[in-house]
Order: C-alpha cells, then sequence, then structure tokens
C-alpha cells in the first residue's frame, strides 16, 4: 500500500470506528447503568437489545429538525457541529498503536488540550442562541465550569510532559516503557480523571445540562438532528479523554502478550466502564461547590504536583 | 473524596445483584386478588343478570365513563337496556363495586386491555356480562331481597317470615 493509502485506511478508519464507538455506547451505558442500579436497561431490541442504537438513531433522524422562532438561526446550527467536529479532530492526535492514528504531531498533546478548549465555544453559543433562560443558565455554567476544569487540566498534565520530556503523544507512551505515568504521577492523574470528567460534562458534573434544574441546560431548544450532534459530541468526549487518560497514565498500547491495538481498546473500555459505573454512583455537586473544588482543591493540588515533579527532574537531570 | 470512591465501590458490587425487573410479557407479574383491573357484569347462581339498573355506579362514577338505561321484564324485574363502560376514560377506583348493592358490578384482576382503537374501548353490555357470580358465589339478591318478582312472593325469600296477615285477629 502506498502512503496516501495507508494514510487514507488510517483517517477514514479511526473516523468510523470513533463515530460506531460513540454510537454504541449509548446502548453500552444504558445496559452498564441497568446492571449497576439492579435493573436491565434496553433489552428487547435485538440480540441483548443492540439493535436499539439503529432504533434511536432512526429516531432521532426521523424527528422534525426545528429551530425555535425565537433563536438565532445561524449560531444554533452552528453550535452542536462544532463540539462534534472539535471533538473527532482531536482524536486524530490520539496514538492508538504503532501505525494506526491519524496524524503524528510533535504537539499532539497541546493539539489535544486547544481542541478540547474549542468545545466551550459550542455550549456557550448553543445557550445563547437558544434565547431561553435554561438554554443561557446551561451556557453560562458552562462557560464558567469548562474554562476554571481547563485550566488545572492542562497544568495536571505538565508533569507527565516533564518526565516524558516531549508533547509528542507517541514519544510519551515510548516513555512509559518502564513504568506507566500513573505511578509517579498519580495526582495528576487523579486531577487529570476530575477534568476530564467535568470537560465532558459527564456526571456527576453536568451542571450544564442538570436535568433536574435546568431542564436539559444548554441543548433544552434542541431536537433532532442538531440534539444528535450534541450526544455524539459528548460520546466521543468521553471516548476521547478515556483514551487520553490510557495515552497519558496508562501506558498507551503498552503491554505483554497481546498486540498493541487490543491493550489500547482494553484499557480504553476499562476507564469508559469506570466513567460510567461514576456516572451511576455519584450526586452532582451544588454549582458553587463545584467551583470552590476547582478552584481551592484542583487547582493548588495541581500546582505542588508540578512543582514537586519539577524539582525532582531538575534534581535527577545530570549536571552539564 | 472517600466517601465518593466507597459509594462508587457499593454501586459496582450491585453488579452481583438480582434484578428487581420483572420481564413483563413472558413473565407475569403477581396480581393481587383485590386488584382493581377490567370491570365485569356478574350473574346470580340461577343464572340471570344481578344487575338491576338503579344507576348508583353512574353516580358514583368520578369520571362518569358508566352509562346504562334501565327497563323491566314482564316480571317488573329490573335490568339495564344497556350498559355501557368507556375503558379508555374509567380510572378503576373501584367506587361502582362499592355503591353496587347486588353485588353485580366487580372489578377483576385483568389489566391487559391494550387496543389500537380507542373506540374498542368501549365496552358493551355483552362484553361486560360474565357467565359466573364472579367474587360472591352464593350471593342471589332476588332470593334475599323482600321484594315481590316473578316466581317469588313476599315472605318466601331466605331468612324471611311470612308476611303478617293484617286481616286475622290473632297475633
Amino acid at each position: 500500500m502506498t502512503p496516501i493509502a495507508l494514510g487514507l485506511a488510517n483517517v477514514f478508519g479511526v473516523l468510523v470506528i470513533v463515530l460506531a464507538v460513540a454510537a454504541l455506547l449509548i446502548w453500552v451505558e444504558r445496559r452498564l447503568l441497568g446492571l449497576w442500579q439492579d435493573r436491565y436497561g434496553p433489552n428487547r431490541v435485538g440480540p441483548f437489545g443492540l439493535l436499539q442504537v439503529v432504533a434511536d438513531m432512526i429516531k432521532i433522524f426521523m424527528k422534525e429538525d426545528w429551530v425555535p422562532p425565537f433563536a438565532d438561526k445561524a449560531v444554533l446550527v452552528l453550535a452542536p457541529q462544532i463540539i462534534a467536529i472539535v471533538t473527532l479532530v482531536a482524536f486524530a492526535v490520539v496514538p492508538i498503536a504503532p501505525g494506526i492514528g491519524v496524524v503524528n504531531l510533535n504537539i499532539g498533546l497541546l493539539f489535544f488540550l486547544a481542541m478540547s478548549s474549542l468545545g466551550v465555544y459550542s455550549l456557550a453559543l448553543g445557550g445563547w442562541a437558544s434565547n431561553s433562560k435554561y438554554s443561557l443558565l446551561g451556557g453560562f455554567r458552562a462557560a464558567a465550569q469548562l474554562l476554571s476544569y481547563e485550566v488545572f487540566m492542562g497544568l495536571s498534565l505538565m508533569g507527565v510532559v516533564m518526565l516524558a520530556g516531549t508533547f509528542d503523544l507517541r514519544a510519551i507512551v515510548e516513555a512509559q516503557r518502564h513504568l506507566w505515568f500513573i505511578v509517579p504521577q498519580f495526582v495528576g492523574f487523579v486531577v487529570f480523571t476530575i477534568a476530564g470528567i467535568a470537560e465532558m460534562r459527564r456526571l456527576p458534573f453536568d451542571l450544564p445540562e442538570a436535568d433536574a434544574e435546568l431542564v436539559a441546560g444548554f441543548h433544552t431548544e434542541y431536537s433532532g438532528f442538531k440534539f444528535g450532534l450534541f450526544f455524539v459530541g459528548e460520546y466521543i468526549g468521553l471516548v476521547l479523554i478515556c483514551a487520553m487518560i490510557v495515552t497519558l497514565f496508562l501506558g498507551g498500547w503498552l503491554g505483554p502478550w497481546l498486540p498493541p491495538v487490543v491493550w489500547f481498546v482494553v484499557k480504553t473500555a476499562v476507564l469508559i466502564a469506570f466513567f460510567i459505573l461514576l456516572r451511576a454512583a455519584l450526586p452532582r455537586p451544588r454549582y458553587d461547590q463545584l467551583m470552590a473544588y476547582g478552584w481551592k482543591v484542583m487547582l493548588p493540588l495541581a500546582l505542588v504536583n508540578l512543582a514537586v515533579t519539577g524539582a525532582i527532574v531538575v534534581a535527577r537531570a545530570p549536571a552539564h | 473524596m472517600w466517601s465518593s470512591i466507597r459509594t462508587a465501590w457499593t454501586i459496582f458490587l450491585h453488579m452481583f445483584r438480582r434484578r428487581v425487573t420483572i420481564q413483563y410479557p413472558e413473565e407475569k407479574p403477581y396480581i393481587p386478588p383485590r386488584w382493581r383491573g377490567r370491570i365485569i357484569l356478574s350473574r346470580d347462581p340461577d343464572g340471570g343478570e344481578r344487575c338491576v339498573a338503579c344507576y348508583l355506579c353512574a353516580v358514583a362514577c368520578p369520571v362518569d365513563c358508566i352509562s346504562l338505561q334501565a327497563t323491566e321484564d314482564e316480571h317488573g324485574r329490573r335490568y339495564p337496556e344497556f350498559f355501557r363502560i368507556n375503558f379508555s376514560r374509567c380510572i378503576f377506583c373501584g367506587y361502582c363495586e362499592e355503591a353496587c348493592p347486588t353485588y353485580a358490578i366487580q372489578l377483576t384482576n385483568d389489566f391487559e386491555m391494550g387496543e389500537y382503537d380507542r373506540q374498542n374501548l368501549v365496552y358493551e353490555k355483552e362484553d361486560l356480562l360474565i357467565d359466573g357470580p364472579g367474587k360472591y358465589p352464593e350471593y342471589n339478591f332476588y332470593r334475599v331481597a323482600g321484594l315481590a318478582i316473578g316466581g317469588k312472593d313476599k315472605g318466601e325469600a331466605e331468612n324471611e317470615a311470612p308476611p303478617v296477615d293484617l286481616k286475622r285477629l290473632l297475633p
């Protein structure tokens, strides 16, 4: 195969697989939530309810693509596209296995952080353009939450960057050949996981949606395909954040006996299941608690981790 | 933080619990005998209709879903000419059963009455009438009531003394 064909195969393979996994996650999440809440979840359509995904898709595509008359139409249509595109683009830098992955940027980590920061536009604009009070509140919350948690999300990764000495995700994975970064960077791992949940607006940090208080937050006025895009964006975001944790802290594709792709997929799947478990288990904090938690606990923790890691790296560096 | 982790662990252990869901169409749930479900009209042990068309059920019905028309046969025995229950309105409160003086109208423990056409939920008398006496197998209204009716005169009912002869002098 020529390099171009190989590249195209990678691009479309990753695209198709990521979208398929995102769709499948709807079913996986509902079944797992059911399992942990002593019930079944969707088990009627097809084997184990697997065709529920298809049924949901048909339903969401058949729905009227409605734009509220009071909304800002252009922005309303644009907002869900941003989140879907941005998370998909961010997936491009994820190193799935040697030779598998869309691009190999030497600033891959920064690219990921930049793209996940852009996601906030989607929520804020969607909330603003909907021109309804719930959407607006959800949009505000999304903006504040995502900006706050982004700060130490980036900071918590700097320890990894220092240890690996590079922003290149493939080099970071290779640097974990002897010891996964979860051991020396455990604090960074915890902080990044929590920030990742908040960044992808997963429960328990789904304040921007907060069904109990804000109806559905920023996507209250969305329906049909546009709502579907928000959903796809959210699930790709979940896969993305799990893939990033695996890459940065759990040794990526590294592992004995099994082929690298299998290791990557297994690790990511376990993390996704863990995130769903958190959704099943934890209640949503109050908004001020969320903010206080971020700024007063997580940020100092990330900074201390950064300073200690830096000091150790400098102390152990050969003098020259 | 610690409590969150412990919560997550507890929920994780729920993976090994039995699921509480009853897989309904295949697996039927237990329905208590006093369940208030589909309404029926019962017959007395002799096979006659119990309903005497007194309208009390229609009056008691909070959603006005019962409609009937009283009429009499040649013996002066009252019965409903038609008896109609609109089950798309019925809330299965059981007030009609409580109001019924003859145990004619009864609620059963059948609840599977789904229909695709709303009109099919309007049950006529022939849909409502069952062949048996329902929850009260021994009860026969006309055999315990003091009313004189075709084939049964005053004083012939169960536990009823013959009527006092007003024209006799003896006590």
